[in-house]
């Protein structure tokens, strides 16, 4: 099983990236956990260039969504919405949307923030916008708030609580990759 | 009545819905009109006395691509994991034109009671020699009952699409031979 993660933030001390690295150790044996990290290289959406192909970098990350499992994200804040960067990706992966790399596809959504509600509207946000691209959203909802707090200065997870809910979003995650296995 | 048939029960033996000559399709309030579609690939039988029904969901039709996209999906019906719509009915009932069907209706895996209601034409003669019935029927389901819950606020605050829609089935069976 091949989950990609992806992490709607930029900066290498990230927070939610943390979050996704953190979530790599705690994957069940065969669940392989891999961090995208194209984002930044993703062009700004333009109808103009929504071409067969398209950029290099858009049919590459289209390519790994097709190729994975299911999709993690782990989203920040920014002004009760998700970054645009992570829009912009999402923009240029759900064309054409009839046949778009993330339909029917299993995903995740936990969010962070350095304050005290975890980034949850922003999570709302991301399940939203992937519900419309035709997503098969899991109902995984974690938001850690405080996140600085949450993490050592090597960045590493030393939350339990955090743990234990990432563990938890990928299981809800997994279910929804296999049904009948969660169901037995 | 005004009509020359005589026979206003419904009528034992095989019948099998003559696909061109009928139409399976949904309504339901949006914003301020009314979004329709049909389901163009189904089948539907009557046999004695019994109504089923199967409506194969990848086949829905809306006048926009998108729109079509997003009702397949997991938000709406899920269509890879519940290709089909079905409905088998419990209990018949004629009263000259109009008809009672009630029956479980099953949409994305969820099953349901419902009563069809419309009215019956028929056993008639046509003019190649078939004989054929006409079943005209209706219901409303709410569609949060069957894991449909996508909606969009207005700027007014009020919900873009209703619950309630009004599914129809404007059926042509044709009597089989024993």
């Amino acid at each position: 099983m091949h989950v990609l993660a992806i992490s709607g933030s930029l900066r290498k001390a990230s927070n939610n990236t943390a979050l996704l690295r953190a979530l790599r150790g705690e994957a069940p044996e065969g669940v392989e956990v891999e961090l995208w990290n194209g984002l930044k290289e993703i062009p700004p959406y333009d109808g103009d260039d929504d071409v067969v192909p398209g950029p290099p970098e858009v049919e590459e990350f289209r390519a790994r969504v097709r190729e994975a499992d299911a999709v993690f994200f782990a989203t920040p804040e920014y002004n009760s919405s998700i970054p645009g960067a992570l829009k912009n990706a999402l923009d240029w992966a759900s064309r054409p949307l009839a046949t778009n790399a993330f339909r029917n596809k299993p995903v995740a959504v936990i969010s962070s923030s350095a304050g005290a509600f975890g980034g949850v509207w922003a999570g709302a946000e991301l399940r939203k916008i992937l519900g419309a691209m035709g997503a098969r959203v899991a109902e995984a909802e974690l938001a850690v708030g405080h996140a600085h707090d949450k993490l050592d200065d090597k960045g590493r997870v030393i939350d339990q609580e955090v743990l234990q809910g990432l563990r938890e979003a990928l299981d809800t995650l997994l279910a929804e990759v296999s049904p009948a296995l969660a169901a037995a | 009545m005004s009509s020359t048939e005589t026979q206003v029960g419904i009528p034992t033996g095989t019948w099998q819905a003559d696909t061109v000559h009928s139409r399976i399709a949904f309504e339901v309030p949006y914003a301020v009109a009314t979004f329709t579609g049909e389901v163009p690939d189904f089948e539907a039988s009557l046999v004695d006395g019994a109504l089923k029904g199967v409506a194969r969901i990848n086949s829905i039709t809306v006048k926009e691509e998108n729109l079509q996209a997003h009702l397949l999906s997991p938000e709406f019906f899920d269509a890879e994991r519940h290709p089909e719509v079905t409905f088998v009915s419990s209990a018949i009932r004629r009263d000259g034109d109009e008809v009672e069907i009630d029956g479980e209706l099953t949409m994305k895996g969820i099953t349901r009671p419902a009563t069809l209601t419309g009215t019956a034409t028929g056993p008639t003669v046509d003019h190649f020699g078939a004989t054929r019935l006409g079943l005209k029927l209706e219901t409303v389901v709410d569609r949060t009952q069957f894991d449909m819950n996508w909606n969009m606020p207005l700027p007014n605050g009020e919900p873009a699409l209703a619950n309630e829609v009004t599914l129809t089935a404007d059926l042509t069976l044709v009597g089989q031979e024993a």
